[in-house]
């Protein structure tokens, strides 16, 4: 019970870790944009991208069939000199089909779970859901945290669930989604980011959005977000990842998400253990543009394989 | 994978070279001539004086083009053109008089990216800066003002705005093209006509755009360019045929000027130096800060009058203030303006490339703290990396002298009223910086802030609409807005 | 000698050129009496149409710069002065003159109105004290029968200077001009929806046009009767309800102002304190 002279845990927190100027952001982000990279960096940075993608389902009506054609696609997504993705992303029942396409080859099997996308169901079914993806193979969990109990003030729960879907994962990374179209404006972003940082451990990930609202992953909402984590990882020196979902389409923005990570967090971050993509047709337009480079010539999207879009 | 507990190294961020941006060179042209006339009466003329000399590019210090050196003669010559002008250009209903602005405006929207790797070559800017910041501004400042030509009557409700005559104005060479369009828009609206010489380091745009005032139609006189350096600019700002002076540069040569006008009778503005004080609250939003802070300093390689020059950090954030500036420090690229890439420039000349090295030397000589990133930086051509001063108070020379170059002094406060008493601290009263959560505090920071221009949240924040303009040695008038145009004019 | 392809005239809606949902014309004919064309007769249908298409584009409109509406505006003149003649032939030189000089006098003010009609107020506490004005939403107008093109945007370019989306009825009589404005907004970079323009028989719409609560605001050139029409129904909705005579003089310098957008804004004023 709060007493009358405790501030509310928002505020607290808040005057913790510091305010976020959303002017300010967009400022910042506008110069990411302006970035013009070309050539050699230009098909690093797109391979690089390629490597980070978690190529994803999430549908109602996915399929073993549909899960198998993904995986395909993970395990060789054009021919030439194109790298692996990192993982695929796909719901609880879908995972067992998942781990007899990938499981050993290097490509990871993320699996959503906590009653993605909306989160509102029982913890204890939750816990369990969990629990029974990475029984049946997932290396990942990809988790909602509890909005509604976030928006209402009561962000020790929210971190108590986290805390618990951690126990729950065992030796499975774990992704905890924010969804940031919910939590609305960046100081809830930034706190929620810490919350979950605070009871995360080396290698998991926070990440933006489920992609299943209609705002997803934005530079906005990302420098939000790597900026906590490199504020958490210079206080801790814990180093937690960072997964944006949702919106990124085309390989252009793809690059200007990672020059935000490059020139954020630098080096240590530009690596599929530390930075994802939670994408599916944004896989194609990398490999398209990856194609231009190698070619010189504009590419047709009907060259590229067609077993992964939706997202 | 479960955690291991966090080894005890060192906490630092990497910012390597994983991935290097490749060169990026803008390549559109930039239409320079080899050799630059006087542009007077509507047609651009050999020099009375029959001299020239060379334009520098600062990127790499080689000859761009020749430009006419304007003497007595030509200055002369130039006034009678716009006194010619003078009677039908201000008799001219505001309506057609904003129609050739307008004109300006969509012209210098059409040839943006021509002028803007113009800019860029001649005075050293990166072409990002002149490409997004400088172009579109001046095209905007053309077209607000425009607006204005047959509205003057909402400015002075009661009273009629009515124009001075020939205006005499000399402007400085760190935007040029903005700096133009600065003075040239709200005095064509407000019925004057002009004679404007720019910075002898940065001519050229000035001369391009008189090719726009040609293809804009506009009648010959209204507007006349003239070239050269100290000796072409006091004959623009001793003629008589002037009604008024607008001068943008520096303190010392204001001062010259107002002595120099002194019983003629002639109106002034000066716009000059500055040293402006960016405060930094505790409770901030710090990355955004930050942000503001660079943005301060470091855009247009500081040649910016009303820079941040002066950081003031409440001293309870202090530390990680500048932890913070030290890591964004590493990410800016320093190199050839012509990169599309490149975040800081060339310095504008080997001169101003000297006096920076000197204050810069006296800073470490008085005892402040230096840090600069470890940046590579051209071998040739005029270069400064950005620099940082720590442990700097108000007795040090770096933080009362004006540097003008891409250096930062920090000094500390602890409450409100004595990071006001600092700010105010100065000769200088062009511009401020506020950075706070608290509203009201913004407020009073603003209220008490002796400075024309107060920004709170940002920093170098600039519209056609937001009058700009110092106090106390930082000169006196303003620039932009309804308060801009009541300059260029006297009531009726 | 070849057969002239003739034009289908088209009400500019959304963005779009589209026929009365009812599909009833009417006939205009040329001076000589000749047949010209079928005019959509538009039905208070298609006005509830046009109001959901400007409630739709007007957030967006509203949210842009100033300076970005004022360029817009000056795209609009740059379109009617290329299209002059032909506009000429279903107007007049004069008007079509006029009118081009009023866009480009209103596009002018789309920068600086706030600085006219907003104000910092000096209250007597330590409070910063300012005034700003806020579009309205969407703006419905009842153009007169004479001066089809001048009238019409006489009354258009206030409102949507001030941010705000319209509906507006042109001549029944003299519908050409309007029919061809809508392809000079078509092609001046205004955002689809922010400028809706109707054909038709006023009565039909009227009532529709008082009574839409969505309107916050009507312009009318209007008689007596009509006057009355709109100001009754307009009271249920508590819209603001504007009515100019129709004996007004169209070329009068009096229209440039921006007391004129003063009509279609709101005045907001905010109070914060100044302290540590």
């Amino acid at each position: 019970m709060l007493s009358p002279m405790t501030a509310p845990a928002l505020r607290r927190l808040l005057d913790e870790i510091g305010p976020v100027d959303a002017v300010g952001v967009e400022e910042r982000v506008a110069k990411y944009t302006t970035r013009s990279i070309k050539k050699a960096s230009k098909v690093f940075g797109l391979k690089l991208a390629v490597s980070m993608v978690d190529l994803t389902t999430l549908e109602g009506k996915d399929t073993p069939g549909k899960v198998a054609s993904l995986c395909q696609k993970a395990l060789s997504p054009h021919e030439g000199d194109v790298p692996r993705v990192a993982a695929v992303c796909v719901y609880p029942s879908m995972v067992k089909h998942a781990a007899k396409y990938v499981k050993g080859s290097g490509v990871k099997i993320a699996s959503v779970a906590t009653a993605f996308p909306s989160g509102q169901a029982p913890l204890k079914t939750r816990l369990a859901e969990v629990r029974h993806a990475v029984a049946d193979g997932a290396d990942e969990i990809d988790m909602v945290i509890n909005r509604g109990a976030f928006l209402e003030g009561e962000l020790a729960l929210v971190q108590d669930e986290i805390a618990q879907v951690v126990e729950a994962c065992g030796d499975a990374t774990l992704k905890v989604i924010l969804e940031t179209s919910e939590l609305e404006i960046y100081d809830n972003i930034r706190a929620a980011s810490f919350l979950a940082m605070r009871v995360l451990r080396a290698g998991d990930f926070i990440k933006t959005s489920t992609g299943k609202t209609s705002g997803n992953a934005t530079l906005g909402n990302n420098q939000v977000m790597i900026e906590a984590i490199r504020d958490f990882y210079l206080a801790t020196g814990t180093e937690i990842a960072m997964k944006p979902a949702g919106g990124i389409r085309t390989a252009k923005q793809a690059l200007q998400f990672l020059i935000a990570v490059k020139e954020t967090l630098g080096d240590a971050w530009l690596n599929n253990a530390r930075y994802r993509f939670g994408a599916s047709s944004l896989l194609n337009d990398l490999l398209r543009q990856l194609e231009t480079q190698r070619t010189g010539a504009y590419q047709a999207p009907y060259s590229f394989s067609d077993d992964s879009s939706g997202y | 994978m479960p955690a291991k507990k966090a080894p005890a190294r060192p906490r630092e961020l990497l910012f390597g070279d994983l991935w290097e941006y490749d060169p990026a060179p803008e390549s559109a042209e930039p239409y320079i001539d080899s050799r630059y006339g006087l542009f007077i009466d509507g047609k651009f003329t050999a020099p009375k004086s029959k001299k020239y000399f060379d334009a520098i590019a600062p990127r790499n210090g080689e000859k761009l083009s020749e430009i006419a050196l304007a003497n007595a003669a030509d200055v002369d010559a130039a006034y009678a053109a716009a006194a010619k002008a003078f009677p039908s250009w201000s008799k001219l209903p505001g309506k057609e008089r904003g129609k050739y602005l307008f004109r300006i405006a969509r012209l210098l929207q059409d040839r943006a990216r021509e002028f803007a790797v113009a800019e860029t070559l001649d005075g050293g800017k990166p072409i990002k800066e002149s490409r997004d910041f400088d172009l579109p501004m001046a095209a905007a400042h053309f077209f607000y003002h425009a607006g204005w030509a047959d509205k003057l009557s909402y400015v002075t409700p009661g009273r009629t705005l009515l124009p001075l005559g020939v205006i005499g104005q000399v402007i400085p060479w760190n935007f040029p093209l903005l700096m133009l369009a600065w003075k040239i828009a709200p005095a064509l609206a407000t019925g004057n006509t002009v004679v404007l010489k720019p910075a002898e380091t940065t001519s050229i745009t000035a001369l391009k755009f008189a090719t726009i005032l040609q293809q804009a139609g506009l009648p010959p006189g209204v507007v006349n360019i003239v070239t050269g350096a100290g000796e072409t600019g006091a004959a623009v700002v001793n003629h008589a045929t002037a009604a008024k002076i607008a001068f943008t540069g520096s303190t010392e040569v204001g001062k010259i000027i107002q002595r120099a006008l002194a019983g003629t009778g002639k109106k002034l503005t000066l716009e000059l130096g500055g040293k402006a004080a960016n405060i930094v609250f505790e409770d901030a939003p710090l990355d955004q800060a930050v942000e503001g802070i660079v943005n301060g300093i470091f855009f247009n390689q500081g040649h910016v009058c009303c820079a941040g020059s002066r950081l003031l950090v409440q001293e309870s954030v202090a530390d990680l203030v500048i932890a913070k500036l030290k890591r964004r420090l590493q990410v800016l690229r320093v190199g050839d303006p012509l990169d599309k890439n490149t975040d800081v420039g060339a310095i504008n000349s080997a001169e101003q490339l000297a006096k920076i090295k000197g204050l810069v030397a006296s800073g470490v000589k008085e005892g402040a703290e230096l840090h600069q990133p470890v940046c590579k930086l051209p071998g040739k051509g005029f270069y400064f990396p950005p620099s940082l001063f720590t442990n700097v108070t108000q007795s040090h020379r770096i933080a009362r002298e004006e540097i003008f170059g891409p250096v930062l002094s920090i000094l500390t406060f602890r409450t409100p009223e004595e990071a006001i008493e600092k700010a105010n601290n100065t000769p200088y009263g062009l511009s401020a910086g506020v950075w706070t959560d608290k509203g009201s505090r913004i407020l009073k920071m603003a209220s008490e802030l002796k400075a024309g221009v107060v920004w709170a949240n940002t920093y170098n924040r600039f519209d056609p609409s937001s009058p700009f303009g110092g106090y106390k040695q930082s000169g006196f008038g303003r620039e932009g807005g309804k308060h801009g145009l009541l300059d260029y004019a006297h009531l009726g | 000698m070849a057969l002239k392809i003739t034009k289908t005239p088209k009400c500019y809606v959304g963005g779009a050129f589209i026929r009365s949902e009812s599909g009833r014309v009417y006939e205009i004919r040329s001076s000589s009496g000749e047949f010209f064309a079928n005019i959509p007769r538009c039905t208070r249908k298609d006005l509830r149409n046009a109001v959901e298409a400007a409630a739709k584009a007007g957030a967006g409109w509203a949210k842009r710069t100033p300076y970005n509406r004022a360029q817009i505006l000056y795209r609009l003149a740059e379109m009617l002065e290329a299209r002059a003649p032909e506009m000429a032939e279903v107007t007049s030189d004069k008007e079509v003159r006029a009118t081009i000089d009023r866009i480009v006098h209103f596009a002018g003010w789309a920068d600086k109105y706030e600085q006219v009609l907003g104000s910092v107020n000096p209250v007597a506490s330590p409070h910063f004290n300012f005034t700003v004005t806020e579009s309205m939403g969407v703006v419905g107008i009842l153009a007169p029968e004479e001066a089809p093109l001048l009238a019409l945007m006489t009354l258009i370019l206030p409102a949507i200077t001030g941010g705000n989306s319209v509906v507006a009825l042109g001549s029944y009589s003299a519908p050409y001009p309007s029919i061809l404005l809508g392809e000079m907004l078509a092609t001046s970079d205004l955002p689809g929806g922010v400028v809706n323009l109707l054909a038709g028989e006023r009565k039909e719409m009227i009532s529709t046009f008082a009574t839409h609560e969505y309107l916050r605001a009507v312009a009318a050139v209007a008689s007596q009767a009509e006057a009355v029409t709109l100001q009754q129904g307009a009271a249920e909705s508590v819209k603001r309800v504007k009515i100019h005579d129709p004996k007004t003089d169209w070329f009068s310098g009096m229209h440039d102002s921006p007391y004129a957008i003063r009509d279609f804004v709101e005045a907001k004023t905010v109070w914060h304190p100044i302290g540590s």
